[in-house]
């Protein structure tokens, strides 16, 4: 919300809607919240690998099992040579150290032993691609629910209401895989389209280009309204009743009382404090998109993290499931503090808190 | 209701004539407000006393309009008179206005202001002092925003808030629960309306600070001239503001008058038993206060005869059970609901 936009909506009708706050305040809860994002992420690192050692075995015991299985026999030494090559032959925190290490100084995420490759060049599109698919969703989700919820709670037990309400709990209720496969029935069978993936044949492997960001939108919608829906019921429900809370605030009625009409008062008073809980569901909604987004990737073949992760845990393809956990943490960890950041800049009594 | 005592008429703010307002619930109808009268005059206090439960906060909310949902006014009139700058008078009947009209808006906070109980919730937690502030006077002044902040700033320290520059910039938050009501009584006056209406102003605030608010509201009634209509269940409060009091019982104005007649001559049983009810310091410790007998019915089974029957002491047998009493004018004047003045004259 640019200030300088409420400002002009809102002068020419008595006083702001919103003041910036102050920038002092401001930049010294940053800092704060930037100083406690460090051990954060450390920890989180520590958690992803301890995640990808605990199945009993690794990498080295799956593919000797698969060559055992084909009749092949491996040699104990040949096996302690890859051990070592790997470097799986070390204590876990020389492992953990090392990884670290190669990543924090070089940026180097390690090499994928199943695709025989640097981790980086796996994750990063990916990656991309699952964080703008769940900052589309997020959108979506917000676009829907903060006027349907408002709507909702001003007026409350009316014909709209029970509509939405309803459709919110169908939409609640409805598991996103289901929900994935019965669009893309419906758009293969009546409108002889195929819903899946993010681009077209053509696109798939072609450079970043205008034209392949136009077709990657025209595919998005799919996943974004299939992921958005369940976000969007739960939102709908937050900010009905958050609102209905506030509506029932004296601070209201001194609003009324000063002479403001209904849609200004609403949008300046009660609105603004119940899009507090709204905003924090930033850092609750990104993790559940993105985990939730897993199964719908493999349902519609998304090129996203999600089915590359679950692939790499089957296969204990240690470093790049490790980098994505860790990725995906980082991410969630990114939208958390947005959120927090968001909430302190409109509400003061949380940038006084010290 | 009477206007035998002499007021003078150009003075007159508000006159509410026979308000009803009703609370249909899924229980039953709440008649929270059953015929009431009243006048405001210019440069008078007005307190409206009475326990909790007898329809003077929602007699007064309704004046604009502001009583919560599903309460509305069913009946009754609400003349408001809008005294200009040429002399010329306009009467409106706010009674009548759609809640959310144009032309009611245009008198909320700019001809009437309002200070309710709560300052703690009663302001936004979220915007500065000045921001909700300084919105009145845009809204209804047109003024811009730095002017704006220089009235806002002038009217902070009228109302006695020490640094007014500083704290028109700080959150309701950073202030004291007795800074917060100035703050809110600023904010009903800063356009100057000709009539206060206070909500029980000093309920959620302690003694002294109360006595602060309640002096700081007389000083600017002297400054403004502006009507004053107080609600209140202190009668302390009464005998230390009012010019005139109506004692309110059940939704009803159970006796109206000058606050020297109804301290000194009190005609109704029921203020008499109120006023038999406070403590004084030569009290004497031996003798037990004097309370109330029974208890304030339920709101939604109302006596059939006089509201106040089953508790009063000088019930005349087979009739105060049966009806419910007209306002009769006192020779004193004002009025009181009660038949045992019925031979005195009937108003």
């Amino acid at each position: 919300m640019p200030a300088d936009a409420f400002r002009r909506f809102s002068t020419r009708q008595g006083g702001v809607l919103w003041a910036p706050p102050c920038p002092r305040t401001m930049i010294r809860y940053i800092l704060r919240r930037l100083l406690i994002m460090i051990p954060t992420l450390f920890g989180i690192s520590i958690i992803a690998f301890i995640i990808i050692q605990l199945p009993p075995g690794d990498y080295l015991t799956t593919v000797i099992a698969q060559l055992s299985a084909s009749g092949d026999l491996v040699e104990e030494d040949v096996i302690a040579s890859l051990k070592a090559q790997y470097g799986l032959d070390r204590p876990m925190h020389v492992q953990y150290l090392k990884w670290i290490s190669n990543i924090l100084l070089r940026g180097d995420f390690g090499t994928s032993f199943e695709w025989d490759v640097a981790v980086g060049e796996l994750i990063w599109s990916r990656l991309g691609l699952t964080v703008t698919l769940s900052v589309a969703t997020l959108l979506f989700t917000w676009a829907v629910a903060f006027p349907v919820g408002i709507y909702a709670a001003v007026r409350q037990y009316s014909w709209g209401d029970y509509l939405f309400t309803g459709i919110g709990f169908v939409g609640l209720a409805i598991p996103n895989f289901l929900l994935a496969l019965v669009l893309m029935y419906v758009a293969f069978k009546y409108f002889n389209q195929s819903v899946g993936g993010l681009f077209s044949p053509d696109f798939v492997e072609a450079p970043w280009t205008w034209a392949r960001v136009q077709d990657m939108l025209g595919h998005l919608w799919v996943p974004m309204i299939i992921l958005g829906t369940a976000g969007t019921a739960g939102l709908i429900r937050i900010m009905r009743a958050n609102l209905l809370d506030e509506l029932r605030k004296p601070y209201v009625k001194t609003a009324r009382a000063k002479g403001l009409s209904e849609l200004r008062l609403l949008l300046k008073y009660p609105v603004r404090v119940a899009l507090n809980p709204f905003v924090s569901t930033i850092g609750l909604t990104l993790p559940i998109l993105i985990s939730g987004s897993a199964i719908v990737s493999v349902v519609l073949s998304l090129p996203t993290s999600g089915p590359l992760l679950l692939r790499a845990l089957i296969a204990q393809d240690m470093y790049l499931a490790g980098s994505f956990i860790l990725m995906l943490g980082i991410i969630t960890v990114l939208g958390t503090l947005l959120s927090d950041l968001l909430l302190a800049w409109l509400d003061p009594r949380i940038r006084f808190d010290d | 209701m009477p206007v035998e005592r002499q007021l003078p008429a150009e003075d007159l703010l508000l006159e509410v004539r026979d308000l009803h307002v009703h609370f249909p619930l899924d229980e039953g109808t709440v008649k929270a407000v059953a015929g009431v009268d009243f006048d405001v005059y210019r440069n008078r206090t007005l307190c409206v006393v009475g326990e909790s439960g007898c329809g003077k906060s929602v007699s007064a909310q309704s004046i604009l309009q502001l009583v919560d949902r599903p309460g509305r006014i069913v009946q009754g009139q609400i003349r408001f008179h809008r005294h200009d700058a040429d002399g010329s008078v306009t009467v409106t009947d706010l009674a009548a206005l759609r809640s959310s009209s144009r032309a009611l808006r245009a008198i909320r906070g700019r001809h009437i202001g309002m200070v309710f109980q709560e300052p703690n919730t009663s302001l936004s937690p979220i915007h500065t002092v000045g921001n909700q502030i300084s919105e009145v006077i845009q809204l209804h002044l047109g003024e811009d925003e730095e002017a704006a902040r220089r009235r806002g700033i002038e009217m902070l320290e009228r109302v006695g808030i020490a640094r007014p520059a500083q704290n028109y910039d700080a959150y309701t938050f950073e202030l004291s629960g007795g800074m917060r009501q100035r703050v809110m009584i600023a904010m009903a006056l800063v356009c100057s309306p000709a009539l206060l209406i206070a909500d029980e102003p000093t309920t959620a605030l302690d003694v002294t600070t109360q006595a602060q608010i309640m002096s700081l509201l007389q000083e600017l009634q002297a400054d403004f001239g502006m009507g004053v209509m107080l609600i209140t269940h202190d009668l302390g409060v009464v005998a230390e503001m009012a010019d005139d009091v109506v004692v309110m019982y059940l939704g009803q104005v159970a006796e109206y008058g000058d606050v020297d007649r109804i301290f000194h001559a009190p005609a109704h049983p029921y203020t008499k038993a109120l006023l038999r009810s406070i403590p004084n310091l030569d009290f004497d410790q031996d003798i037990r206060l004097d309370s109330i007998r029974g208890m304030v019915p339920d709101p939604f089974h109302r006596p059939v005869g006089c509201p106040f029957g089953p508790r009063c002491d000088e019930v005349i047998e087979g009739r105060c059970e049966a009806e419910n009493p007209p306002a009769f004018s006192l020779e004193e004047g004002g009025s009181v609901r009660c038949l045992h003045y019925e031979e005195v004259t009937l108003s």
